[in-house]
C-alpha cells in the first residue's frame, strides 16, 4: 500500500525534473572579464571600506575600540577633523581627499567573536556591499577565517587584533596583511625580562584560550621561558568566553608551579586575572619564591576591566599611548578630541591599517588589488606610532619595536594603568620567516560574482 | 509515483519552486538578493524542513539538531581536503555520517518522550559541541575552525587535474559552487527544491500519517498495535540526514567548518525558525528561516551612520533621538529587534506566519470558510 515505490513512468518523469534542474545553473558560470579588474573596484564617486569587528562576545571592547579608529581614520581620509597620524606619516601621497579622489565610506558588520560569524559577515560586505578591502577581527581564529575568505574573493584583508603565529605564518595569504605583532616577538621581548625579574629556576603553569592564538602563544612563550632555565609544570586548554575560570585555577597551586601564565586576551583575561588573584594567588609563596603571575599580551582595556589585579604583572603591547614620539601624540590628541578616552592598541593598529591601506592604494594609483598588494609588501614607513616599521613582503608581517609592560602600582587615573618597562629593538623581535611554513598564495585578480 | 499529491500540492510545489529559483531577482528591493544570503535562506530552510519533519509531524521537540548540522560540515570539508573539491562525495558523506549519528542518538533518545527527550538531545548536542571544541582538535581544529590548506592530499583531484595555484574552490563537475558566484545559490536552491519535494511525499504519505498519529496519542496507536519506535525511528533520522545535508552545502559554498555550528544556541535557532513560520505546515519553516537569516543579515549590518543617513530628512533635534534609540535595535542589537518579532508572532499567532496567512485566505473567501477543515488535510500547528 505504500506509495513511496517508484515505478518507470514516475522515475523518468523524476529524471527529466531533475535534469531541467540541474542544468539551470549552467547558464551561471561566470565570464571571463577585463585584465585589470579586481573584486568590487569602486565605479562611482565612493570607495567602501568593511569594518568587520567583534561587537558582542569576549572580546567585544577591544572591537567597539577598533571600530571607533576607524570611523576617525575615515573622517582624516576624507579630510575632516585635524587629520591625526597623517601628518607625521612617513608617506605623503594622502593628502585628506579621499583615495584616488573617491570619498572613502564604510560598512560595518558584527563577528560576534566568532570564526563562522566572522565570515559570514565579511561575505555580506563583500557582496552586497561591495566593500573593496575588509579589515578588523580581534581574534586570531576570526582573522585566520576571513584572511582565507579574502584570498579567495580577492579581496584584500588588512588583519587588526590578531596576535596568533599563524595569521602571518602557516595560514598566510597573499591578500592578508597584519600591522600587530605576534606571540613569538612577545615570547622573544618577555622571556629576559621575566628571567630578569623572577629568575632562572621557576616552573610555570600555562592556562591557554583554547584556539589558534592560544596554541601558539603557550608555543612561543614555552621555548622563550625554558630557553631562560624555566620548567613548564602543564599548560591547560581553557574554553573561549568560559566566564569562569575557577575549576581552572584550583589545581595551579597544588601542581608546584610558582608562576602562573594566563595566555587569555579580552574578557576572558579579565576574568581569568580576578579569579586567580581572589584566589589569593599573589600572597602564596611556593618553595620560598613568591608565587607570579604572567599575562603575556594585555592591552590599557583589558587592564581597565581587571582593576587593582592587575598591579605589577608583566606582559607586552603593540603600542601604547604614552609612547613619546609624535605620530602617537598626533593620534591620541585626536582620538581623544573624537571620543574623550586614549586610544588602545587596538584602536591604532585599526587605524594605521586603514591608512596604510590608503596609502597603498596612493602610490599604486590604482585599487587594482595586485598592484595593491605589490605597493603593501616590503613598503617601510615611519610616523604612525611604533617607530621605523617594515611590512614585510616575504609573510606579510610588521616588523617593529615591542614594548614590555608592567600593570602601574600607583595609576594617575583610569587611563594611566601600564607602564612600560621596555622597549625591545625591531632587530631582536626580527625572524626568518620559514620557521612557521605556510604559503603566500597567489596574487591573481580575481572577480568576485 | 505522483498519486497522493493533490492538485493543490503540485501548485504549491510549483509556485515555491518558481520563487526560490527567481529569488535573485524577487528579493532584489528588499537588499537580500546577494548570492551569500540568498545562500543561508536555502541552506536553513532545508534545515527547518528536516526539523519540521520530526518535531511538525510527531511533535518530538529535539533541542540538539545543530549536532548534525556540524557532523555534515566536518564530513564535507575533510571529503574536500581528502578527496575532491566536487561536493557530491561531500554531500554523500555528510549524509552518511549524519545518518549514522541520528541513528545512534536516536536509538538512545527516542526511549523517551517530551521533556525529556528534548533534554537528552541538547546534552547529546552540548556533548558532540565540546568534543568538536577542544577533545577532537585534531578532526576539528577546535575554535579555529577546520579550513581548507594547500597541503591537503585531495587524492581524486590530484589524480585527474593539476592543480593550480592558491586553494580551489569547491565544485559540481566543473561549475564552482564556492566563492560568490551565483552557481553556489542554484546548486543550494536546486537542493532545497528537492528537499521541500521529499518531505511533501512524507507528509502526504501513510508514513506521514503515522506519524502524525504519534503525535495526536501515541498511546492509542500502541494499543491498536502499532509498535511507534521504528516510525519515530525513521523520522528522527530522515530529519538527521536532512541537517546533515544542510551541513555539507554550508560547507560546499563555503569551505569552513567551526564548533559554533554544533552549539544549543545554533539549535534554538531552528526551533525558532520552526515555529516562527509555523510547526506542521510545508511551506512555514523555509519561511521562517528565511526570516530569522534575513534579520540577521541586514540588521546586523546596519550602523548609526545608516540610520543617520535614512533619517537625514528629520531635523537634528528630532533625529538624534530617533536614532539612538533605533540604534538599540539594530547591529548588534539585532537580535532584540528578533526577540520583539517572536514574541509577537507566538502571542498573536501561535500557528505562526502561516496561520496568519490562512486566517487572512479564509478572511478573502467566503466567512463561514474559515472553519472547515483545511482540504490537503493539514494538521492544525501548534496543537
Amino acid at each position: 500500500m505504500s506509495k513511496l515505490i517508484i515505478n518507470r513512468r514516475g522515475l523518468l518523469k523524476a529524471g527529466a525534473v531533475g535534469g531541467v534542474a540541474l542544468a539551470t545553473p549552467m547558464h551561471f558560470i561566470r565570464g571571463a572579464y577585463a585584465a585589470d579588474q579586481s573584486c568590487n573596484m569602486p565605479t562611482g564617486a565612493n570607495v567602501v571600506f568593511g569594518f568587520n569587528v567583534p561587537l558582542s562576545g569576549p572580546y567585544a571592547d577591544e572591537g567597539a575600540d577598533e571600530l571607533k579608529a576607524y570611523q576617525l581614520a575615515v573622517k582624516h581620509l576624507n579630510g575632516e577633523g585635524d587629520g591625526g597620524m597623517l601628518s607625521t606619516f612617513s608617506s605623503k601621497a594622502l593628502k585628506g581627499k579621499g583615495i584616488l579622489g573617491k570619498k572613502v565610506t564604510f560598512v560595518s558588520g558584527d563577528t560576534q567573536t566568532k570564526a563562522d560569524a566572522a565570515r559570514d559577515s565579511a561575505k555580506r560586505m563583500i557582496e552586497k556591499e561591495k566593500a573593496i578591502m575588509i579589515t578588523g577581527g580581534s581574534s586570531s581564529a576570526e582573522a585566520v577565517a576571513v584572511q582565507s575568505l579574502c584570498q579567495d574573493m580577492g579581496v584584500i584583508f588588512m588583519s587588526c587584533l590578531t596576535h596568533s603565529n599563524d595569521t602571518t605564518g602557516k595560514d598566510k595569504k597573499r591578500y592578508g596583511f597584519r600591522h600587530f605583532f605576534n606571540a613569538y616577538m612577545s615570547g622573544v621581548a618577555l622571556g629576559p625580562v621575566l628571567a630578569e625579574a623572577y629568575g632562572k629556576d621557576r616552573k610555570a603553569y600555562h592556562l591557554t584560550a583554547d584556539y589558534t592564538w592560544g596554541w601558539t602563544q603557550e608555543e612561543s612563550m614555552k621555548k622563550s621561558t625554558e630557553a631562560q632555565g624555566w620548567k613548564t609544570v602543564n599548560a591547560v586548554r581553557t574554553p573561549l568566553g568560559a566566564g569562569d575560570f575557577s575549576q581552572y585555577l584550583t589545581p595551579v597551586l597544588s601542581s608546584g608551579a610558582d608562576v602562573l601564565i594566563l595566555n587569555h586576551y579580552g574578557k576572558d583575561m579579565v576574568n581569568s586575572l580576578t579569579q586567580a588573584v581572589q584566589f589569593g594567588m599573589r600572597q602564596k609563596q611556593v618553595g620560598g619564591k613568591n608565587f607570579e603571575i604572567v599575562v603575556p599580551l594585555f592591552s590599557e582595556l583589558m587592564a581597565q576591566g581587571a582593576g587593582d589585579a592587575i598591579k605589577g604583572i608583566y606582559g607586552t603591547a603593540n603600542w601604547d599611548w604614552k609612547l613619546d614620539n609624535d605620530g602617537t601624540k598626533a593620534f591620541v590628541k585626536s582620538f581623544g578630541k573624537e571620543y574623550g578616552t586614549p586610544p588602545s592598541q587596538a584602536a591604532q593598529t585599526a587605524y594605521v591599517q586603514a591608512i596604510l591601506y590608503a596609502d597603498a592604494c596612493e602610490r599604486a594609483g590604482t585599487f587594482f588589488a595586485p598592484a595593491v598588494i605589490k605597493a603593501l609588501e616590503g613598503f617601510e614607513f615611519d610616523g604612525l606610532g611604533n617607530g621605523k616599521t617594515l611590512y614585510r613582503g616575504s609573510d606579510h608581517q610588521c616588523f617593529k619595536d615591542v614594548l614590555v609592560v608592567q600593570g602601574k602600582e600607583k595609576p594617575k587615573d583610569k587611563f594611566d594603568l601600564l607602564e612600560v618597562k621596555k622597549i625591545v629593538p625591531t632587530k631582536d623581535v626580527t625572524y626568518d620567516p620559514a620557521i612557521f611554513g605556510g604559503d603566500l598564495g597567489p596574487a591573481d585578480a580575481k572577480t568576485c560574482g | 509515483m505522483f498519486g497522493n499529491l493533490s492538485r493543490q500540492d503540485w501548485v504549491m510545489f510549483l509556485g515555491f519552486s518558481a520563487v526560490v529559483l527567481l529569488a535573485p531577482i524577487l528579493f532584489q528591493p528588499i537588499g537580500a538578493a546577494y548570492p551569500a544570503i540568498l545562500e543561508k535562506f536555502c541552506i536553513f530552510g532545508l534545515f527547518a524542513i528536516g526539523f519540521n519533519i520530526l518535531f511538525g509531524l510527531t511533535g518530538y521537540l529535539s533541542f540538539g539538531h545543530a549536532a548534525f548540522l556540524g557532523i555534515g560540515s566536518y564530513a564535507a570539508v575533510w571529503s574536500f581536503k581528502l578527496f575532491t573539491m566536487n561536493v557530491i562525495p561531500a554531500i554523500i558523506l555528510s549524509i552518511i555520517f549524519a545518518g549514522i549519528f541520528a541513528f545512534v542518538i536516536g536509538f538512545v533518545s527516542l526511549r523517551r518522550s517530551g521533556i525529556y527527550f528534548s533534554i537528552l538531545t541538547l546534552a547529546f548536542a552540548q556533548m558532540s559541541y565540546n568534543m568538536a571544541y577542544s577533545v577532537l582538535t585534531p578532526l576539528t581544529n577546535g575554535e579555529t575552525g577546520l579550513q581548507l590548506t594547500l597541503k591537503d592530499p585531495r587524492i581524486v583531484d590530484a589524480m585527474f587535474i593539476t592543480p593550480g595555484t592558491g586553494l580551489p574552490r569547491s565544485t559540481l563537475f566543473g561549475l564552482e559552487i564556492s566563492g560568490g558566484g551565483l552557481g553556489g545559490f542554484y546548486f543550494t536552491a536546486a537542493a532545497l527544491i528537492v528537499g521541500f519535494y521529499i518531505s511533501m511525499r512524507i507528509f502526504r504519505s501513510p508514513f506521514g500519517l503515522m506519524l502524525k498519529a504519534i503525535k495526536s496519542n501515541q498511546n492509542r496507536m500502541r494499543y491498536t498495535g502499532f509498535n511507534t519506535r521504528p516510525y519515530l525511528m525513521a523520522a528522527f533520522v530522515i530529519s538527521g540526514i536532512y541537517a546533515g545535508l544542510a551541513g555539507s552545502l554550508m560547507a560546499a559554498v563555503d569551505p569552513l567548518a567551526g564548533p559554533e555550528r554544533m552549539q544549543w544556541t545554533a539549535s534554538g535557532e531552528v526551533v525558532l525558525m520552526t515555529i516562527l513560520g509555523g510547526v506542521g505546515t510545508l511551506i512555514g519553516p523555509v519561511i521562517g528561516a528565511a526570516i530569522i537569516k534575513y534579520f540577521e543579515n541586514i540588521f546586523s549590518g546596519f550602523n548609526e551612520n545608516a540610520l543617520n543617513s535614512v533619517f537625514s530628512f528629520l531635523p537634528d533635534t528630532l533625529r538624534d533621538p530617533i536614532v539612538k534609540l533605533l540604534s538599540l535595535f539594530v547591529g548588534e542589537g539585532w537580535s532584540l529587534t528578533l526577540g520583539l518579532v517572536f514574541m509577537a508572532i507566538v502571542i498573536f499567532l501561535p500557528g505562526g506566519i502561516m496561520e496568519g496567512v490562512r486566517l487572512l485566505t479564509s478572511l478573502f473567501k467566503k466567512g463561514g470558510n474559515g472553519n472547515k477543515p483545511a482540504v490537503s488535510g493539514q494538521t492544525q500547528p501548534a496543537e
